[in-house]
């Protein structure tokens, strides 16, 4: 699960990052309001999106006129940003952060994660702050710092100068080494004791005054781990979600929009991943990832196929289903049962195989709904591929 | 022969009053499996099928000399059921529980670095043996004694490879799930070792998926360690960057971990790719040469 920026510098205030002084906003008023107690030479008003590159797209506004905060907020609130990781559809913006500007003497870049390699909580760090990581990491390597820390022990101070005489930042400015170090303990505790999934701030700043400050904050939390902090699951924003796949959720349903015209329903990540995959090689385009789980009921499969067509793209629907635990005639009775309330518009194709698969495959065919039956996924594939013709 | 687990393994199933546990213990004993003891707190003294419910681990092992555990507890108790599986001298612990906080899987893993202890899983299969030893969840009927080891991070697409397998008649050895956790016990890596000195396995079919580098390191090492033809299908090519699909580590991120670059590395190091993940089994049929 991803926050927005303001979520984000709460949890690092709450944890002893320094941040600037900010206040979410959701209407003009209440920007002027605020930009009245802020009381600085230099406002900064950011549009909240979960999306990166906001500056880019005319998200971020920066004056010094206490006065224009208002207008800003106007301009900015409702409106729809477009960028390079929105998709071309965009986001609408609900609400804004607005703080006051800081001098910067030097922009770095920071994040923690655990790598997957060695199981371990990682801290990136680089002296290109502000810049794309990917990038930097792709272009300049030798510009990436990595500094495992033991989960047996946790943060140690030598983890903290390695990251900070590798960044050189005792040339830099040697008085804020020790409150820096400091900081990425408490990012550590934050990653650690929230179950993040990932904590990134670019930049981080060295500020002309000689304080080290997250001048941007980016927080997604391990979905497994949500169980455990009440608080975070109220940052969550539906706003930033695809409406189908806040609806399959609700139904315990693992689904992905894409934008293909053939929708499938699957049991199991890895073979809903392989069905979009060979949808592809039959010549057309998934319009979804959904996995039904291991649990799947009639009720399961019925809230499945309203997803799938409220998704006005999907032209055709395979259901692949390998039985395992979940039987196929189980399956069979939910695709009928479903197929009586949802009015299935579009042509199907039903592959059934494994624990109880006949059987399934038997009901599905004496049930008189207009469907096609299969038992190999690959001509499978290419059955609802044929029915549906090729990619638009 | 066979890796990992075989007719003599003695299983320990934590969870196992549970629906799950209770439903998937019934199933490998049928299947031949010795599940000889369960574990679910405060219930000692009932049983599950005829099997032996215990209050803890070590009481299951001091009183049915257990070695593998089999573990269904929930998400927020399965970190601490791992470690207390290790705690009590468990050799083999396959975790099949699904949602486990990569922190948990963080903490758990460092713990059991350096001990004699090996974690398949969690959030996999299990481990099957044909015709030996079922630990775990899959189907045991799809499954037909053979030549083929295979190792996936999948459920049931390692389920339809079987299944191709066991229809042309080339059956399987062992099958061994890792599972589709970021963070997990056992990787291809560990796997690959053991088939490639396995000696009824001829041939080894690997299942990856988007996301991490776990192929990659597989790549290298087969390319340096492994004589037997390895078939390889890579689930994910059609997927988008930087969304998670459905396993919690299936997801491409920061342009990392994409199918095709996984592919790449793996054709590299002379293994064969599958693109159709229908026909996994030809692929290993033709490398067999039969």
């Amino acid at each position: 699960m991803n926050v927005h920026e303001f979520q984000a510098k709460h949890l690092f205030a709450q944890f002893g990052v320094p941040v600037p002084r900010g206040k979410e906003i959701t209407s003009p008023e209440a920007a002027t309001a605020w930009a009245g107690e802020l009381n600085t030479p230099v406002f900064v008003v950011k549009a909240q999106i979960h999306a990166g590159g906001r500056g880019k797209a005319g998200g971020v506004k920066i004056t010094k006129d206490k006065a224009a905060v208002a207008g800003f907020a106007k301009e900015l609130i409702g409106k729809t940003l477009v960028t390079h990781q929105t998709g071309p559809k965009g986001r609408q913006v609900h609400r804004l952060l607005m703080e006051e500007g800081a001098n910067i003497a030097k922009e770095l870049y920071l994040s923690i994660l655990v790598d997957r390699d060695t199981g371990w909580p990682t801290f990136i760090a680089s002296t290109e702050g502000g810049m794309e990581i990917e990038e930097v990491a792709a272009k300049t390597p030798e510009k990436i710092i990595k500094e495992p820390v033991d989960p047996a022990v946790g943060f140690q101070g030598y983890n903290g100068r390695n990251i900070a005489f590798a960044l050189g930042l005792s040339n830099i400015e040697p008085t804020v080494v020790n409150p820096f170090i400091k900081m990425l303990g408490n990012l550590y505790r934050l990653f650690m004791e929230k179950n993040c999934a990932l904590v990134e701030i670019n930049p981080l700043i060295i500020t002309k005054e000689k304080t080290v400050v997250a001048l941007d904050g980016k927080v997604s939390f391990d979905d497994n781990g949500l169980f455990k902090h009440e608080d975070v699951q109220t940052m969550r924003d539906l706003n930033e979600e695809e409406p189908l796949e806040i609806e399959a959720t609700a139904n315990n349903l693992n689904y992905v929009k894409l934008d293909g015209n053939i929708g499938c329903m699957v049991n199991g990540a890895g073979l809903a991943m392989a069905t979009m995959d060979v949808i592809k090689l039959a010549g057309s385009e998934p319009a979804n990832f959904l996995d039904v789980g291991g649990g799947a009921t009639k009720e399961t499969v019925a809230a499945g196929f309203r997803i799938l067509l409220k998704d006005p793209n999907v032209k055709g629907i395979f259901i692949n289903i390998f039985g395992g635990i979940v039987r196929c005639e189980r399956i069979a009775h939910g695709v009928i049962e479903a197929a009586k309330e949802v009015k299935i518009s579009v042509p199907l194709v039903v592959r059934l195989q494994g624990t109880n698969a006949e059987e399934g495959r038997k009901l599905l065919a004496e049930s008189g709904l207009k469907l096609d039956v299969a038992d190999d996924l690959w001509e499978a594939a290419q059955k609802i591929v044929k029915l549906t013709g090729k990619a638009a | 022969m066979s890796i990992l687990v075989n007719k003599n393994t003695r299983v320990v199933v934590q969870g196992i009053t549970g629906k799950e546990g209770s439903f998937h213990a019934t199933q490998c004993k049928a299947y031949g499996t010795k599940v000889v003891a369960g574990v679910t707190p405060g219930k000692a003294g009932q049983e599950v099928e005829g099997i032996p419910v215990f209050n803890t681990v070590a009481d299951a092992v001091k009183k049915t000399e257990v070695d593998t555990s089999l573990i269904f507890v929930p998400p927020p108790f399965c970190a601490d059921a791992i470690l207390e599986a290790a705690d009590a001298g468990i050799k083999l612990v396959i975790c099949i529980t699904e949602g486990i906080p990569v922190n948990d899987m963080v903490k758990v893993k460092r713990a059991l670095r350096g001990r004699d202890v090996r974690l398949i899983g969690p959030n996999c299969p299990g481990v099957i043996t044909v015709d030996e030893a079922k630990i775990g969840i899959m189907p045991g009927f799809i499954h037909k004694k053979g030549v083929v080891g295979v190792v996936s991070r999948s459920g049931t697409l390692t389920y339809e490879a079987v299944h191709q397998l066991s229809t042309l008649g080339l059956g399987e050895t062992t099958c061994v799930g890792i599972g589709g956790d970021p963070v997990n016990g056992t990787g291809f890596v560990d796997v690959l070792p053991l088939f490639e000195k396995d000696q009824e396995t001829q041939a080894i079919v690997m299942i990856g998926e988007i996301g991490g580098d776990a192929e990659e390191k597989a790549a290298e090492f087969i390319k340096k360690n492994v004589k037997k033809p390895v078939i390889s299908f890579i689930a994910g090519i059609t997927a988008p960057p930087g969304r998670r699909m459905g396993h919690a580590g299936a997801i491409i991120s920061g342009g990392k971990g994409t199918a095709t670059e996984k592919m790449k590395s793996l054709e590299a190091a002379g293994v064969t790719v599958v693109k159709n993940p229908a026909e996994i089994g030809q692929a290993v049929k033709k490398a067999l040469g039969r």
